[in-house]
């Protein structure tokens, strides 16, 4: 762990070395801030002598004039390219536009940008992970032994979220929503995980963009209201309360809002629990640039305490990381569970009969 | 403001890589994992009650065993008891015998004794008889050796026959 956090420090010691050797104050904001959005390029390290590594990026861009594939080395090279450049500051500060009617334009930006590269990457750990299990499964039948390894740990918390969420929380028709809420589970964790980790081919902030936790949340909005039972709607459309708070449509709008509320929450909760953890980590680590001129006792106590606590947090984020996947899980489940309502009416007015 | 706009090519990319994922997942690797999962708790649920099965009888046998080897037991006391009844009975017995046959050989031995005592008690007077007859005819051979004694013998009979 704190190897990890002494790479990851590293990696923003030589970001603000190059900071004051261009004679700029050290800028905490705008460094956690730039760590935390996206990028075309995948920045791996600053030498000393101020020579960026990074993994370049294609940017595929549908602009005015068609569509490019182009690398941001290319850009910088020509500074701009088919009309096209990187602002650097406004609306679309860091983006690539181009200018049209006089004014900047964004164009259809389908860049496999670094937060695209780590959906990617833990999309392809997903598959080749699951896939070996099910590998595992295939080639064993139920008089062996349970596996062990990988595919040990999988069954294992398998298991444990089919038993213990998915299963109490969907009802009886678990098997048919298992699938998605598993892989939700998985792609998240894994994500999580792998923003922990300060180098390639972790680092990447998936699950603390909210385009991604916006398509999950989608994800689930969909699993909820394209799965849900007549009983579901009805509850909505034409709930069991008094006729006023119906033909004045109260209650049905406040369902219906209800319906759009819950997976923005869930869109929301996961961003922002991610992002935060992620720039409490980067504030930290900036402490130690910050206080550096301060001379060496200062700077060196200050180093300690924010190393310290970096290590207290990546703990933290190593629970979040979990905490928010399961969390995602077991709402994902409950909404789920809440559109499988059947018979519930008809059972009430068994028992008052 | 950035970080709370959704970039459109992410989302695209997002949502084609989650839709592959799911798909390749759904499809291939989850019903397995999990029917196989299932396929193996029924089975282990299943042996778990055959396991209990089989203990309680097991436990069933162990009870009937322990009542074997108590009859076993009991039947040997019983035998035991027997068998000391019936020694004793005959070791009785043949005392009895032994000595009602003690008791008739002595018997026996007795009379026969007493028979043989009589027989050597008649012999022994047979042989004094015939050893007094012998001595008597000597003597009478010796008194008769003179013509007196002779005469006065047959007078002294023939008084006696008168």
């Amino acid at each position: 762990m704190s190897l990890l956090l002494l790479i990851g420090g590293g990696r923003i010691a030589n970001a603000s070395e190059t900071h004051q050797a261009e004679g700029e104050p050290f800028n905490a904001k705008e460094l956690v801030l730039g760590h935390l959005s996206d990028s075309y390029e995948w920045h791996i390290m600053t030498t000393a002598k101020g020579k960026e590594i990074a993994i370049p990026l294609p940017i595929i861009v549908r602009s005015s004039t068609g569509w490019h594939c182009f690398t941001l080395r290319k850009l910088h090279e020509a500074g701009e390219y088919e009309g096209l450049y990187v602002a650097t500051e406004g609306k679309y500060a860091g983006k690539i536009v181009e200018d049209l009617d006089g004014g900047q334009h964004r164009p259809l930006d389908l860049s496999l940008t670094k937060t695209a590269c780590g959906i990617l990457i833990s999309s392809l750990i997903l598959i080749v992970m699951f896939l070996f299990t099910a590998r595992w499964y295939r080639r064993h039948d139920k008089y062996d032994y349970h596996p062990k390894g990988l595919a040990g740990i999988l069954e294992w918390l398998i298991n444990s979220l089919v038993e213990n969420i998915i299963k109490p929380c969907v009802g009886e028709n678990y098997l048919k929503f298992a699938p998605y809420l598993l892989t939700a589970f998985f792609f998240i964790f894994i994500s999580n995980l792998l923003g922990l980790v300060p180098f390639f081919p972790g680092g990447a902030n998936v699950t603390g963009n909210i385009a991604v936790t916006l398509v999950l949340a989608v994800a689930t909005f969909l699993a909820v209201n394209l799965c849900g039972t007549k009983e579901y709607y009805k509850e909505i459309f034409w709930p069991e309360v008094p006729i006023f708070l119906k033909a004045f449509p109260l209650m049905p709008l406040i369902e219906f809002i209800g319906l759009f509320t819950k997976p923005f929450a869930l869109m929301i909760r996961l961003f922002a629990n991610i992002m935060a953890g992620h720039s409490i980590i980067l504030s930290l680590s900036c402490i130690i640039f910050a206080t550096a001129h301060l001379g060496a006792a200062m700077s060196g106590s200050m180093t300690f305490v924010a190393v310290l606590f970096m290590i207290f947090m990546n703990c933290l984020e190593l629970l979040v990381a979990f905490l928010q996947a399961y969390v995602f899980t077991m709402l994902s489940s409950v909404f789920i569970g809440l559109a499988q309502v059947k018979g519930h009416h008809k059972q009430t007015e068994n028992t008052n009969n | 403001m950035g970080l709370l706009t959704p970039e459109v090519g992410l989302l695209f990319w997002m949502t084609v890589a989650f839709a592959v994922v799911f798909a390749v997942l759904a499809k291939v690797a989850f019903p397995i994992i999990l029917g196989a999962m299932n396929e193996r708790k029924a089975y282990i649920d299943s042996s778990l009650d055959e396991a209990r099965k089989a203990n309680s009888s097991l436990e069933g046998l162990k009870a009937q065993g322990m009542e074997i080897v108590s009859n076993a037991e009991h039947e040997r006391v019983a035998i035991l008891k027997d068998a000391a009844e019936q020694r004793d009975r005959i070791i009785g017995q043949a005392e009895t015998d032994a000595q009602n046959r003690g008791a008739e050989i002595i018997d026996a031995a007795r009379r026969q004794a007493e028979v043989e005592r009589e027989a050597i008690l008649a012999e022994a007077r047979n042989e004094v008889a015939l050893l007094a007859l012998g001595i008597a005819e000597k003597v009478m051979r010796r008194e008769l050796d003179s013509q007196s004694s002779r005469d006065a013998l047959s007078e002294a009979m023939f008084d006696e026959l008168k």
